[in-house]
This record gives structure tokens, C-alpha cells and sequence, in this order.
């Protein structure tokens, strides 16, 4: 198995214009990701921002509320029209007091083609092999809490539906 | 981040192997409106992201919530995808609706 990078291929029914506006508005790219950034994407900058519950999802932005106002930073690598649009980041910088600075990035490619159904996107995210072999195994360790919160969290949920249905 | 994880049927599915163990796609469709199908679908979007792994008893399948089989590096890059996963469906719920 590939450790290095993930590719996901997906069909977007909406035009390429509205697709490419979705991910190089930085405001528009807040509002599904759930973030909020200083200013505009700008090819080779560093643009800083704070996690935000994302407006897309209401069950969604519930989960992400405890990670509210944590800094996020992304430095833009290049901007082609309708075509490309990448920027570097660190993955899993969410440990706070960290300084995550002289650590490598990862790469992410968002490419879009149009095609007759839509957009085409293609996300790739490349570059983990370059993060340190600790890091990766803490940002799982933290994850595994973090699963045993969602699994309590969805019990809860369930149990309040089935009482409500009664 | 592990929040942006957003999908309430998977994250059932996930709470039901977890609370009650290995079970058959027939036993995780009991008294839930989610078609078999559907339930088919996020075991094999959690089984491609190493979170579940099924094997086979008699006829049926048993599906079984596996945190700790993938090496470290092979987890963290399926956590990734799974963040990946739940961001892309709201970009698509952005862009689509």
C-alpha cells in the first residue's frame, strides 16, 4: 500500500466555474471546510485563518464546534483557472502549543476537467512519507480518542431517537 | 479534525460494531430505516478506509470494527482519507445544492 499520498476522483454535478469558485474563494472554501481566513488565496503566500463549524452541515458543524477558533494556515502553491489549484499545509497540526513550522508539509492538488455530467475533480493530498513516523502514530493516537468520543457521541444521539420514537 | 468525520449512517454503523460487536449486514439493517444496500456501501467506504474488515461465517458475511490491524503510517493516511471523504460530500452538498 501507498503511504505517501491519497487520490480521491469525484464527480461534481455543477459546472466547472462553480466548482473552481467553491475552492479558490477563500471565503467559499471556508464555508464547506469550516474555516475562516484572513484574506484571499494568492499563489506562493501564506495565508493564515481559524478553524470555524462549517455552514454546509448542522450535524457536521456540532462535531467541529470543540475545534472552533484553533489557528489553520495553508501556503498556496498555484492557481490555473479552472484547471489547478494547490497549497501546502501541515496534516493534522490540531495539537495546540505544537509548532508545527519546521515540519514538512504535504501537497494538495485539487485538478478539475469538465465533462458533460459536471466537474471531474480530482483531490490529491502527496508528501506523508516526508512527516515523521512519530508524528503520524500520535496523530492516530489522538484520532482513536477521537473515536471513541464520536462512537460516544453517536450512542447518545441513537438512544435519544429511539427514546423520541417511543 | 477527527469530527469532520460526517457521516451520521457510517458513524452508526461504526457505534453498533463498537457497542455490539461483530455482526451480519442483515443484523446492522434491524429496526433502522437504512436499506441493506446503503448499510453494504459505508461498510466498504469504512472497510477502504481500514476501519472495518469483514470474513465470512457460513453464508454471511460478519462485518468487525478493526482500529488496530494497519500499521501506524497506513491508519493515519486511512484517517486522512476519511477527512478527506467527509470534506469532499460537504463541497458537493456546497456546490451542488
Amino acid at each position: 500500500m501507498d503511504t505517501d499520498r491519497i487520490e480521491k476522483k469525484i464527480l461534481l454535478r455543477a459546472p466547472c466555474s462553480r466548482v473552481w469558485r467553491a475552492l479558490t474563494d477563500s471565503t467559499e472554501f471556508g464555508h464547506w471546510f469550516g474555516v475562516k481566513f484572513d484574506g484571499p488565496f494568492v499563489p506562493n503566500t501564506l495565508l493564515r485563518g481559524v478553524l470555524v463549524p462549517t455552514s454546509v452541515d448542522a450535524a457536521v458543524a456540532e462535531h467541529q464546534k470543540p475545534y472552533e477558533g484553533h489557528p489553520f494556515e495553508i501556503t498556496v502553491a498555484q492557481i490555473e483557472p479552472e484547471r489547478l489549484f494547490s497549497f501546502r499545509w501541515h496534516p493534522f497540526a490540531v495539537e495546540r502549543g505544537i509548532d508545527y513550522s519546521a515540519e514538512p508539509t504535504t501537497l494538495i492538488e485539487f485538478v478539475l476537467e469538465e465533462i458533460p455530467e459536471g466537474t471531474m475533480l480530482t483531490v490529491t493530498e502527496s508528501g506523508f512519507d516526508q512527516i515523521p513516523l512519530a508524528r503520524r502514530a500520535k496523530a492516530f493516537t489522538a484520532n482513536e480518542q477521537g473515536w471513541a468520543t464520536v462512537i460516544e457521541l453517536i450512542e447518545k444521539h441513537l438512544t435519544h431517537a429511539a427514546q423520541t420514537a417511543q | 479534525m477527527f469530527a469532520a468525520l460526517g457521516d451520521e449512517t457510517r458513524l452508526a454503523i461504526v457505534a453498533q460494531l463498537s457497542s455490539r460487536g461483530p455482526r451480519s449486514i442483515t443484523s446492522l439493517t434491524e429496526g433502522s430505516s437504512v436499506t441493506r444496500q446503503a448499510v453494504t456501501k459505508h461498510l466498504h467506504v469504512l472497510n477502504g478506509a481500514g476501519l472495518v474488515h469483514c470474513s465470512r461465517r457460513g453464508r454471511e458475511s460478519i462485518w468487525e470494527l478493526d482500529s488496530h490491524r494497519l500499521q501506524d503510517a497506513q491508519r493515519y493516511l486511512a484517517e486522512i482519507s476519511a477527512h478527506w471523504d467527509a470534506a469532499i460530500d460537504r463541497l458537493r452538498k456546497f456546490v451542488e445544492d
